[in-house]
């Protein structure tokens, strides 16, 4: 049984150490909030300009004024702080943020990243990832392992465009866990989600991997 | 000293507005938009505009309102997937974007208040985000440089302000606003609390005076919510 959303954004929370300040985009990433583990503390920052982020806020208690940067209702915490824009991205272009989980279309097998623009179909924008990627020290990756039509979105080489250039450190996809190490080495599977094959992921998987697992 | 306070949007923008103008709007989705200057700018019926802002609000409110109505000629942002038409109006290219990283865009935005007139910065190296830019290294690192934004006016929102132009945000509501103040010709500010010149704790302002050229107090405020998220009672506070 190939990974659900909830058990890759698992996967992905047993990535959290204790102390980190956690940038998690919007979509699924936002998720792995729910998943931190028992004696964990991380906190969170909203790129919108906030650390701190508390839970979503009881029924009645929503705040316009406080939202996440999926523009979603949230609430504070007693050590939250607020700031502005170019504050908030001093502290991700600037190193101050541990860890990041973001989520992508391609990851290429030299680390890297393409989430913001399918040309001529999609324009999103790319918000505040290409800062994310260029600055935060861990940049992790969740997707899900193929495009609907089955192609594979582990890439030799990303066809859309990018980014960020060699910045993914691990992908977790609905198959495993790969470690990307920013391209500056083979990419390894290091972990299969249960049930699911090595000769499964080879046949579903565009970008050549190591591996030593059986 | 000419009084700041004006007392409606429209008086605020008086003589400020004209065709192929640049405008720089606060707000991050609809958080900490200034909605009673969108409403003024649009029954201004100014066109051929250039507005700077990270998103450009949803259908029928906030900037979205001014794309409705065909008066934006370009924007300038770093994320719009909230927004259908604005989607459809430039796959179709009515409408010209230049996207920028949403830290690239704070930071061009605080350097045009701040006089410096470029930067460098390693977000967007390798992408088309670096087309036509020139690169450095420093340290062994490849840097982008990034040109300074300024407008000919801006448009912010704010907590609470005084008579000097003092302003207090509120929250994440605060995200673009102070840059913005900053960086136009002239700013216009909006609050929803207009208060006794010396009730603001001094140590507290994040945007001093010098900065806003007017100031009025909204109307009203919609603060319309774009994603309500909540969570039921019983449920202990986690994360």
């Amino acid at each position: 049984m190939p990974w659900t959303r909830d058990d890759m954004t698992a996967r992905a929370a047993r990535e959290l150490k204790d102390g980190f300040y956690v940038n998690l985009g919007i979509g699924i990433p936002t998720l792995v909030a729910n998943h931190i583990p028992p004696g964990v503390e991380v906190t969170l920052q909203s790129e919108n300009g906030m650390l701190g982020m508390g839970p979503y806020p009881f029924a009645g208690e929503e705040d316009a004024d406080l939202v996440n940067a999926g523009k979603m209702t949230i609430s504070e915490l007693d050590a939250s702080s607020y700031f502005n824009s170019a504050e908030s991205f001093a502290m991700i272009r600037g190193g101050h943020i541990d860890l990041s989980v973001l989520g992508a279309m391609q990851v290429a097998a030299n680390g890297d990243l393409a989430n913001w623009m399918v040309p001529g179909k999609m324009v999103k924008g790319m918000g505040g990832a290409m800062d994310l990627v260029a600055g935060v020290k861990r940049v992790i990756v969740v997707m899900e392992h193929s495009e609907k039509s089955g192609r594979s979105k582990l890439v030799r080489e990303c066809t859309l465009p990018l980014t960020g250039k060699g910045v993914v450190d691990l992908l977790i996809t609905d198959l495993g866990v790969f470690d990307i190490d920013r391209g500056r080495s083979a990419v390894r599977l290091v972990e299969l989600a249960p049930g699911v094959t090595l000769d499964h992921v080879r046949a579903h998987t565009e970008a050549d991997f190591v591996t030593d697992l059986a | 000293m000419a009084t700041k306070i004006q007392s409606d949007a429209a008086s605020a923008l008086a003589g400020l507005l004209f065709d192929g103008m640049t405008v720089m709007a606060g707000g991050f989705g609809l958080c900490g938009i200034p909605e009673n200057l969108i409403l003024a700018i649009r029954e201004s019926g100014v066109k051929d505009l250039t507005v700077v802002s990270n998103n450009c609000g949803v259908d029928g409110f906030g900037l979205g309102l001014l794309l409705e109505n065909g008066q934006i000629r370009k924007m300038i942002s770093s994320y719009v997937g909230e927004n259908e038409l604005f989607e459809r109006l430039y796959i179709e290219g009515q409408l010209e974007v230049e996207f920028t990283p949403q830290g690239t865009l704070a930071e061009r935005i605080r350097a045009g208040g701040a006089g410096i007139p470029a930067f460098f910065t390693r977000t967007g190296v390798g992408t088309v985000v670096a087309e036509g830019k020139e690169t450095r290294e420093f340290d062994g690192e490849t840097y982008l440089m990034e040109r300074a934004l300024k407008a000919d006016l801006s448009i912010v929102k704010a907590w609470k302000g005084d008579a000097s132009g003092n302003l207090i945000y509120r929250k994440t509501a605060r995200n673009f606003n102070p840059m913005m103040a900053t960086a136009g010709r002239v700013c216009v500010a909006e609050v929803e609390a207009l208060v006794e010149t010396g009730s603001l704790d001094k140590d507290l302002i994040h945007t001093p005076g010098v900065y806003v050229y007017r100031i009025l107090k909204g109307p009203a405020y919609e603060k319309r919510i774009e994603r309500l998220t909540t969570r039921p009672r019983s449920e202990k506070a986690s994360a």
